[in-house]
């Protein structure tokens, strides 16, 4: 019996040790040595010796393209959020009441979740947002005598916004909308017959009454899984918009912008720590605030 | 013995993790092999076909050492930027630099010795970023520069002559934009990214002084800047083209009359489009002005994390300074660049006779190398300046403003040290 308790122990650390030391070695030891890091004037080195106490975090407040960058950040979140909510609930309704084929159209909504943002954003800017006369959309576009444009280098209007928030849009509503799918299959047949007999019209007081209230646990997850993948925002912005010379001081997310001042030739990397240590704070409250505001974790239709 | 499926597993596992641990550094296991000492030597990838096969033949003529040559796709910059902050680094590697702070921070190791004697053979333009407090960190490789490209037959057609200022060029360009093809390509983001310090250097300014203060603290430099904004408002600017302007496919296809590019482009554009293109320095602008091109230099340098520094520096002087015939192959051979020695680029029959002659005559009299202390800060504080005043219209003025307080900051910061 006692051989059986240290054969379990020892199990226990063959299967767990790996990982628990994969994780921190790869993500706690990284995430305290970047809060370190934030304390030093950390040029080109990962052991600073310059102590310099809270000067990079006033110095990265102070900095114009960071607080415009988390502006940027709360714009795309405003688009992308209700975008792909609105979306893919849009889609989960539709494939939801369909009769015959539904697996088929479930996989093909989802199929985008496969694709890589790296390719997709390549895809976006290269064939369909091509600023040249023969990019798919000035083609299309061409037919009806507009003239061509430069999707991704005009400013006045933002043309460049259309392209982030579709690539995302395209890539992210069909992850979704089969979390959506799953909450309303969830959802009680009675409470529809109930809603019947009760004389709730079918649509829109239906919708209104039932469904969107049962989606209650379902719609916050999907709120904050959103809010969370905008914060992460990097790579179809990089790849959409960066160049040898590096990336306009526009739609310039955190991310994108720590990546530069850390990672790029700059290599402050005592910056670049404030920067995203200031950044996981504000991710962090964000999501802490979200998640008693809506009651995160609360049963369905509490 | 049975081996049971557990044990089996938890081997498996365990075999996995230490395999998972090995790294290739391009050095030997040792540091040694066969009793020579093994050096890592780092190029970024370059695109022109044979250059990795020449480099490797140049490495392996090397007697005295095995180098193992890496030949580096992707984000060069970072990826060496990365490297040497750790013992996985190369012991020599090429840079677009070494920079500021990597100077500043030890990262690299003094070559001056290196050049004892022959300091004068090297091109004073890109010699001069290399060297900080006196010293010469990088032995410059070649010399590339960037200039204007325009299609002959097209200025003749819209009766345009080759625009010697800037508000010429700022015509030139309206009056060659057509239905499908655009005046003028600057790149994809409207020209802030590649001309950088190019049009105040045009406009008898710099970037900064040789006493390192900020050299555009000057009305000339906000209206100067100012100009670049009319080329996007008048729509004669080819903008979300397939290539960069670091690829002349823009130009060669006639997408663009006139286009901003590499000496590296040069052989391209000759065998598309024959004599029907000529070369131009940026215009000057201004009385104070005077035509301008930027000049740079990949240079070879040792990493002070190195444990074989003194045969690193041994490898670098055999290659960079002491065997001209490499140096001359890799400069000529493949893509096209001026050599670093001003020997060997006055020698160069390919650099005698059209395009190539005025090129060489521009970097000569009109040619710029990027200060050293324009830290990569400066150029993105600088470059944002840019962006906005091109596309957004936003004040010359007030933006520029804001840059030279930001650049008397952090000229100050390099100072210190």
């Amino acid at each position: 019996m006692r051989r059986r308790v240290s054969d379990n122990t020892l199990w226990f650390w063959v299967f767990v040790g790996p990982f628990a030391a994969g994780l921190a070695l790869f993500t706690y030891v990284p995430l305290l040595w970047s809060v370190y890091l934030s304390f030093f004037d950390a040029h080109n080195t990962v052991s600073p010796t310059d102590f310099v106490g809270f000067g990079n975090y006033t110095a990265m407040l102070r900095d114009g393209a960071f607080t415009s960058s988390l502006g940027t950040f709360a714009v795309f979140s405003l688009f992308i959020v209700p975008a792909t909510y609105a979306l893919s609930l849009g889609l989960a309704l539709m494939v939801h009441r369909v009769r015959r084929f539904q697996a088929f159209f479930r996989s093909v909504f989802f199929l985008p979740a496969a694709c890589s943002y790296v390719v997709a954003a390549l895809i976006w800017k290269m064939s369909l947002f091509s600023g040249v006369r023969f990019g798919l959309v000035n083609t299309v576009l061409g037919w009806f005598g507009v003239e061509q444009t430069a999707w991704l280098s005009t400013t006045h209007p933002p043309w460049y916004w259309l392209v982030i928030v579709t690539v995302r849009l395209w890539l992210q509503a069909g992850f979704y909308m089969v979390l959506f799918l799953a909450g309303l299959q969830r959802i009680s047949p009675r409470l529809y017959e109930a809603a019947a007999v009760d004389g709730a019209r079918p649509g829109w007081q239906v919708f209104r009454y039932i469904t969107f209230p049962q989606l209650r646990a379902t719609s916050v997850a999907v709120v904050l899984l959103l809010v969370i993948n905008a914060f992460q925002a990097f790579d179809e912005f990089y790849n959409l918009l960066s160049d040898a010379r590096g990336y306009p001081p526009y739609a310039r997310p955190p991310l994108v912008y720590l990546y530069y001042t850390a990672l790029g030739q700059g290599q402050n990397l005592g910056m670049g720590s404030a920067g995203a240590v200031i950044l996981a704070l504000i991710i962090a409250v964000v999501t802490v605030f979200q998640a008693r505001w809506f009651g995160l974790g609360r049963k369905e239709a509490d | 013995m049975t081996i049971s499926r557990r044990t089996l597993l938890g081997s498996g596992a365990a075999l996995g993790l230490l395999t998972a641990c090995g790294s290739n550094t391009g050095r030997g296991k040792d540091g040694s092999t066969g009793g020579k000492v093994a050096l890592g030597h780092w190029y970024h990838q370059y695109g022109e076909p044979g250059t990795e096969d020449a480099v490797r033949r140049y490495a392996a003529a090397y007697d005295r050492a095995k180098v193992n040559v890496q030949w580096r796709p992707g984000n060069y910059d970072q990826q060496t930027a990365a490297a040497l902050l750790t013992d996985a680094g190369p012991d020599v590697f090429e840079v677009n630099g070494p920079t500021l702070d990597q100077i500043q921070g030890g990262q690299v190791v003094d070559l001056t010795s290196l050049l004892d004697g022959v300091k004068d053979d090297f091109n004073p333009a890109v010699l001069a970023p290399k060297t900080y407090d006196g010293r010469i960190w990088g032995v410059p490789q070649v010399v590339d520069t960037q200039f204007l490209y325009y299609r002959k037959s097209l200025l003749a057609a819209a009766g345009v002559r080759p625009p010697a200022t800037l508000d010429q060029l700022v015509d030139a360009a309206r009056a060659l934009t057509r239905d499908r093809v655009k005046g003028l390509f600057l790149g994809n983001d409207g020209g802030a990214g590649v001309l950088g310090g190019t049009p105040l250097y045009a406009a008898g300014l710099s970037l900064v002084t040789a006493d390192g203060a900020v050299g555009f603290d000057d009305p000339a430099a906000a209206r100067t800047l100012g100009k670049l904004h009319q080329l996007y408002a008048d729509k004669s600017l080819l903008l979300g083209a397939p290539s960069d302007w670091s690829d002349p496919a823009a130009f060669t296809q006639g997408l663009t009359a006139m286009q901003w590019s590499g000496l590296w482009a040069l052989p391209a554009v000759l065998k598309a489009l024959g004599d029907d293109f000529g070369v131009l320095p940026f215009p000057k602008d201004g009385p104070g002005g005077r035509p301008s091109v930027p000049v740079g230099a990949y240079a070879a340098a040792v990493s002070a994390r190195s444990k074989h520094q003194a045969e690193a520096k041994a490898y670098v002087k055999w290659l960079w300074v002491e065997r001209a015939d490499f140096q001359e192959d890799f400069a000529l051979s493949y893509g096209f660049h001026i050599p670093a020695r001003l020997s060997l680029a006055r020698r160069a029959a390919k650099l005698r006779e059209g395009a190539a002659a005025d090129v060489v005559s521009f970097v000569t009299d009109h040619g710029y190398a990027q200060p050293l202390l324009w830290t990569p800060a400066l150029q993105t504080a600088y470059q944002d300046a840019l962006n906005r005043i091109i596309k957004d219209g936003a004040s010359a003025d007030s933006e520029l403003r804001a840059v030279v307080r930001r650049a008397k900051d952090e000229l100050q910061r390099v100072k210190k040290h």
